[in-house]
């Protein structure tokens, strides 16, 4: 096995391992780390059940070469919460039943999380097209829109910033 | 066995370790090849990694636009001067492929996928090559007939020139699941006017053939009409002309022709009111 060093800052921490040169990224999360929050569903890119967040933005970790990573920060679920605290995104999910056999939630909440940071008071087709690339076979969807769409509701409109 | 990963720094570097080694392949956003790994795919030996500015470059030529091969398609996206490739761009997957598929990646994608090629296609793109220590140029659909597209050699960029008029470009995707899901079929039409009668049309179609492809029949019916309802009715009629579309889990090749001239006359309906507005 063909083994290469990363380092890169995992939630916050500065994790540095050696790797097998052509794992995936949700493999050595999964794997080496023990973070399973990015679950694998397909390992084609299709469900988005391993969406992590790297450098803010949202990647498919199940085809996404570990080696890339170097250098850069990736947030998974496991590192959403504040200590004690949850992400009011996940105390939405709970509020608004979005989450059933709880396999896409991971991923819909770190796509929801992407979306939040870049626009705070997105409406629901933008909601929708942010989570369009994880697949949820429990909730039929709406919960979960429902629940992004609370959050967002939460920190009020961009006039009521005047 | 284990797969290699090599990086570099330039593009001859990769396209000297690409042609020495059979089983070596240029990894670009991952969404083709990294899929092609996690199924087992015995053929792929190395991977090779390039991180020359080049491929990630998108530059204005005065009309004409350079986009490197390992744009993805989120910085599509993000360039305003690219607007006309927007729709296209927002129809590849989620914003998580989005964020990684890559436009010459794009190119390689088997159908159904490739609809940014489709989009390119119609845009007359050309692709600048690597082969071994040789480059050159050819047109899209040269390249996408040629063999060209085997391991190897490589696209390093795209060149096209922006459409004649924001009206004179429409693409659309037609798929099962909105807003992301595996196309049906694509369909990206180009066309200038002059003295009100239609000029230099082009039309493409994705997951109609074995690759993204002209619809020469409906380019030639159009060219020189006026788009009206006789001239979208006469595409409709030869829409079907030169495809080949195949049965998959998307859909069946008989749903795929039924289809493509109804979706065809609705997009040439579409670019009326573009050009009327």
């Amino acid at each position: 096995m063909v083994t290469t060093p990363i380092q890169f800052t995992l939630n916050g921490v500065t994790k540095s391992l050696m790797c097998e040169a052509s794992a995936s990224l949700l493999d050595v999360l999964r794997n080496d780390l023990g973070d399973t929050t990015p679950k694998y569903g397909c390992g084609q890119g299709t469900c988005g059940a391993c969406t992590v967040l790297i450098d803010g933005q949202p990647i498919l970790s199940c085809i996404f070469l570990a080696g890339r990573v170097d250098a850069r920060s990736v947030e998974t679920l496991a590192g959403v919460h504040d200590g004690p605290n949850l992400h009011p995104l996940q105390v939405a999910f709970m509020e608004h039943f979005a989450a059933q056999c709880g396999f896409c939630t991971p991923g819909m909440i770190l796509a929801a999380k992407a979306l939040l940071e870049k626009n705070a008071y997105p409406n629901r087709e933008e909601v929708i097209d942010a989570i369009s690339g994880n697949i949820c076979r429990c909730t039929g969807y709406e919960p979960i829109v429902d629940a992004i769409m609370s959050v967002a509701e939460r920190r009020g409109s961009p006039g009521d910033r005047g | 066995m284990s797969v290699l990963v090599r990086t570099c720094d330039s593009v001859r570097e990769a396209a000297q370790l690409l042609i020495r080694e059979k089983g070596a392949r240029l990894l670009a956003g991952g969404t083709l090849l990294m899929r092609a790994l996690n199924e087992g795919d015995q053929k792929i030996s190395s991977l090779v990694i390039a991180n020359d500015p080049f491929l990630t470059d998108i530059r204005q030529l005065g009309s004409r636009v350079q986009i490197g091969a390992c744009a993805t398609m989120s910085a599509i996206l993000s360039n305003r001067d690219l607007s006309f490739l927007h729709s296209a761009a927002q129809a590849i997957g989620g914003p998580a492929v989005r964020n990684m598929a890559t436009v010459g990646g794009n190119l390689y994608a088997p159908r159904p996928y490739g609809d940014f090629a489709t989009a390119l296609l119609a845009l007359d793109a050309t692709v600048s090559i690597q082969s071994g220590y040789s480059a050159r140029e050819m047109t899209l659909e040269q390249f996408i007939a040629s063999s060209e597209r085997q391991a190897g050699a490589f696209v390093t960029s795209v060149q096209l020139s922006r459409p004649a008029a924001p009206e004179a470009f429409r693409f659309s995707k037609i798929s099962r699941v909105k807003p992301k899901g595996i196309s049906v079929l694509s369909i990206a039409i180009h066309a200038g006017e002059r003295l009100g009668r239609l000029s230099n049309v082009r039309v493409a179609y994705g997951a109609m053939a074995e690759s993204t492809m002209r619809a020469k029949a409906v380019e030639r019916t159009l060219e020189g009409r006026v788009l009206d309802d006789a001239a979208i009715a006469a595409a409709k009629a030869v829409a079907c002309e030169g495809c080949s579309p195949r049965t998959d889990a998307i859909a069946t090749d008989w749903y795929r022709r039924e289809i493509l001239p109804i979706h065809l006359g609705r997009t040439l309906a579409e670019l009326r009111i573009k050009k009327a507005s």
